[in-house]
């Protein structure tokens, strides 16, 4: 990044084009096939944000039984050593087709991810063969109620006591933490030294576990996405730290960075583009819904691209922080512009109760939209991330 | 490959660092001594095929080159001559001929007399045409033909100067009875018509327009740092630092853009028409907030005719009409998801499937 007053005027978030490995066709055209199998025979139904909020431990078995989850992880850990990009194709297939696989994103994500960087052998061992079987579901316990945005406010406290840790305090907004075996969780456990951002830990805790109650919250579609996950005085054993002690800042974001550029920042909403798009030219589109659609192609194949530089980036070991956020920025507001564009140009209220179609798609895709810009740090925030890269904050 | 296109890169930059307009003054002018710099290294026909005359190298060297060239504001029809009419020369088996090259696609009226050629003809927005001593021309037809047209001290033709909304020379050029040799006419060689004109052109267009965001963006970083109100520089104030991650998120989606529709140009020519199509709606759309936001945080300042900020937006204004705005790219687009059938959309999306027709 050189986007200051020196250097080359030509040279600012320099990115080389991102590209999909050989073998990414064919793999993509057996994910392809196996979807189109699915939803013939019933297997599942397509939703709009499904890697939130459509959770199918049945389906997320079926994919594991193909090596579809826990791709990246390597054989020794009960994982298929694929490569990340592999793992892309997989990833924005399932997304595009609105297939329910909620119950292991997080723990296929970034928590085999995050385990296979930190955790111990015995650790590795002991989560990461379950995740690639898809057994193993994971919820995230960062946010609290007064640490949102201001992740490093986390009051969540940890004490060392003999044999493990003793913790307290509030997470809220786990999602899936109902459904998961096993949150990891942000907490302090020792004084904010020199920075705010020092002393804090992360620990993996198992579910259900004395001490530890998930109670859920409703979100406005009405339905039980996230909860709040009380600890008090729960005991941790001591192998419950996850990764070094006051390292967590660094370790979450860390984690932030691969969570902030996948394709699931773009695809939420896919499904009801595709369906809307598919239906206009069963009912005989008109010219201007017609360029609609051609304009959202447009937007969705430049932030896909994006995506995927990010991503190739990334398999190459390297960082590209401000693209990572501005990927997450643009396709959060792209997944926005697709359920604003459909129901403008659709004319007809939305029922609540809509059963199917492009209807059910919009009244879910709407019912979500708030989420978009908001989950994985406010876009606000990821735009500071960005003025901090160009060297202004 | 990256290693190789950072080299260039880093050559270009020395070549057009420099080299900007110091103002935002409309200029038609010909950068003559930065074109014999790029005359001498062989970059004003990077992309051609040695064979021809070119100095070799792909697309996408081209394209970087192009991208840098942009960036730093060149006056010189650097895309026109290698990108458009080298192109065009090369696969036809014409040779290259020297100097600065203006291409254009058009009707003409070409009737055969003897062994020459006589044209009549009014072709509008021909870029640079008043500084080349050629013009390379498309003329569409059901087997279209290539015209190498004089455009110096040849009687019959006349070249009217008119400029783009920046200023850049567009120029009209008139054809009335002008001979032509037989060498001068040839049928274009495969892969050479309309379509891939206009598909060309919009490439081009799209790699500049990312280089002229660049700018602005670098501009405004700078800008926003050095000016001081309210006791501080206007980049400590957050709704300015928020403005200036959406300019540069814009910028970096024209980047890619541009870079990937390049890659999938070369490497994927039957899906390249919607990577195309894709890049130039976005660089047209995203010009806009580049440009507005580029304006906006250097105040009146950048209003000035005499700041060189207004250089690079009203090139932005220009080029993102040219070669297809983004109304006319999303119109196709749409086209070309009807055509692709159900789930079409997601598969030209990912680089499968279809063709995308003007
Ligand atoms: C659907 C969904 C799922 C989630 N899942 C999880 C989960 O599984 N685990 C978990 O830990 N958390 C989860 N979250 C929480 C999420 O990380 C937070 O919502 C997010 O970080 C924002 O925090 P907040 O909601 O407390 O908003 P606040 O921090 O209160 O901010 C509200 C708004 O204020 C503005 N704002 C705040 N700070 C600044 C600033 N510095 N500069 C400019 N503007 C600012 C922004 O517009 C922001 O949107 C989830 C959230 C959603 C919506």
């Amino acid at each position: 990044m050189t986007v200051t007053g020196r250097g080359r005027a030509g040279t600012t978030l320099d990115l080389p084009v991102g590209s999909l490995p050989p073998q990414a066709q064919s793999l993509r055209d057996e994910v392809v096939a196996f979807l189109a199998d699915e939803l013939r025979i019933g297997g599942f139904t397509p939703r709009c944000d499904a890697w939130m909020s459509a959770a199918d431990p049945a389906f997320t078995r079926r994919l594991a039984g193909r090596g579809w989850v826990g791709m990246t992880v390597p054989g020794l850990y009960g994982g298929h050593g694929r490569s990340p990009l592999e793992r892309f194709v997989v990833a924005e297939e399932l997304l595009a087709a609105g297939a329910p696989v909620a119950a292991h994103w997080i723990a296929d994500r970034q928590m085999a991810p995050s385990i296979l960087r930190l955790g111990t052998e015995e650790q590795k061992h002991r989560y990461l063969p379950a995740i690639a079987r898809g057994e193993c579901f994971f919820a995230i316990g960062m946010s609290e109620p007064d640490a949102g945005s201001d992740l490093a406010a986390v009051r969540t406290r940890a004490r060392e006591v003999p044999g493990g840790w003793e913790v307290t305090g509030t997470k809220l907004w786990s999602t899936g933490a109902h459904l998961a075996h096993a949150i990891v969780l942000l907490a302090r456990t020792d004084p904010a030294e020199g920075s705010r951002h020092a002393g804090l830990s992360q620990f993996v805790v198992d579910l259900p576990w004395p001490g530890v109650t998930v109670r859920p919250i409703r979100t406005v579609d009405g339905e039980h996405h996230f909860n709040e996950v009380v600890l008090d005085a729960a005991v941790l054993p001591s192998d419950a730290l996850l990764g070094t002690r006051g390292a967590g800042w660094e370790q979450v974001t860390a984690e932030l960075a691969h969570e902030r550029s996948g394709p699931e920042r773009l695809l939420s909403t896919m499904p009801l583009l595709v369906a809307w798009a598919d239906a206009l030219e069963k009912d005989g589109a008109g010219p201007a819904a017609r360029r609609e659609v051609g304009r959202l192609l447009a937007r969705a194949w430049t932030v896909r691209q994006m995506s995927l530089a990010v991503a190739t980036a990334l398999a190459d070991g390297r960082s590209p922080a401000v693209t990572a956020a501005l990927v997450k920025d643009l396709g959060s507001r792209f997944e926005g512009d697709v359920v604003e564009t459909v129901r403008r140009l659709r004319r007809a209220p939305v029922r609540r109760g809509a059963a199917d179609g492009v209807e059910r798609l919009l009244r879910d895709g709407l019912l979500h939209s708030p989420a978009f810009t908001l989950r994985g740090g406010a876009n606000e925030i990821l735009r500071s991330v960005v003025a901090g890269h160009l060297g202004v904050r | 490959m990256t290693d190789h296109l950072d080299d260039l890169r880093s050559a270009a930059e020395a070549m057009f660092a420099g080299r900007e307009p110091h103002d935002a003054v409309p200029d038609p002018e010909l950068d003559t001594l930065l074109w014999k710099s790029l005359d001498e290294t062989g970059f004003s026909l990077l992309g051609v095929p040695e064979e021809a005359g070119g100095s070799g190298g792909t697309l996408a060297d081209a394209a970087a080159v192009l991208e840098i060239a942009a960036a730093h504001l060149a006056r010189v029809p650097l895309g026109e001559t290698a990108v458009l009419a080298g192109w065009m020369l090369a696969g036809s088996g014409l040779a290259v001929p020297d100097g600065p090259l203006a291409a254009a696609a058009g009707d003409l009226a070409l009737r055969r007399d003897g062994e020459s050629w006589v044209a009549h003809g009014w072709l509008p927005d021909v870029p640079w045409a008043r500084h080349c001593g050629h013009a390379v021309l498309l003329v569409p037809a059901t087997e279209p033909r290539l015209v190498l047209l004089p455009l110096r001290g040849t009687p019959g033709v006349a070249v009217h100067p008119d400029t783009n909304v920046a200023g850049e020379p567009r120029d009209t050029v008139e054809l009335t009875g002008l001979t032509l040799p037989a060498a001068a006419v040839r049928p274009a060689g495969p892969g050479i018509d309309q379509d891939a004109w206009e598909i060309r052109g919009a490439l081009l267009r799209t790699v500049q327009l990312a280089g002229a965001a660049q700018h602005v963006l670098s501009a405004t970083v700078r800008h926003t740092r050095e000016r001081e109100q309210f006791g501080r520089s206007l980049s400590r104030f957050q709704v300015v630092q928020h403005q200036l991650a959406v300019l540069a998120g814009e910028v970096s989606a024209m980047q890619v853009a541009a870079r990937a529709a390049v890659l999938a140009y070369e490497t994927a020519r039957a899906t390249a028409a919607v990577a195309v199509g894709a890049a130039k709606a976005t660089a047209s759309a995203s010009a806009h907030t580049v440009a507005a936001i580029g304006h906006q945080l250097h105040g009146a300042l950048g209003f000035s005719e005499e700041h060189r900020l207004g250089a690079a937006t009203t090139r932005l204004w220009a080029w993102r009409e040219e070669f297809g705005n983004e109304d006319v790219w999303h119109e196709r687009l749409g086209a070309a998801v009807a055509t692709a059938g159900p789930g079409g959309l997601w598969r030209l999306a990912t680089g499968r499937a279809a063709e995308v027709g003007p």
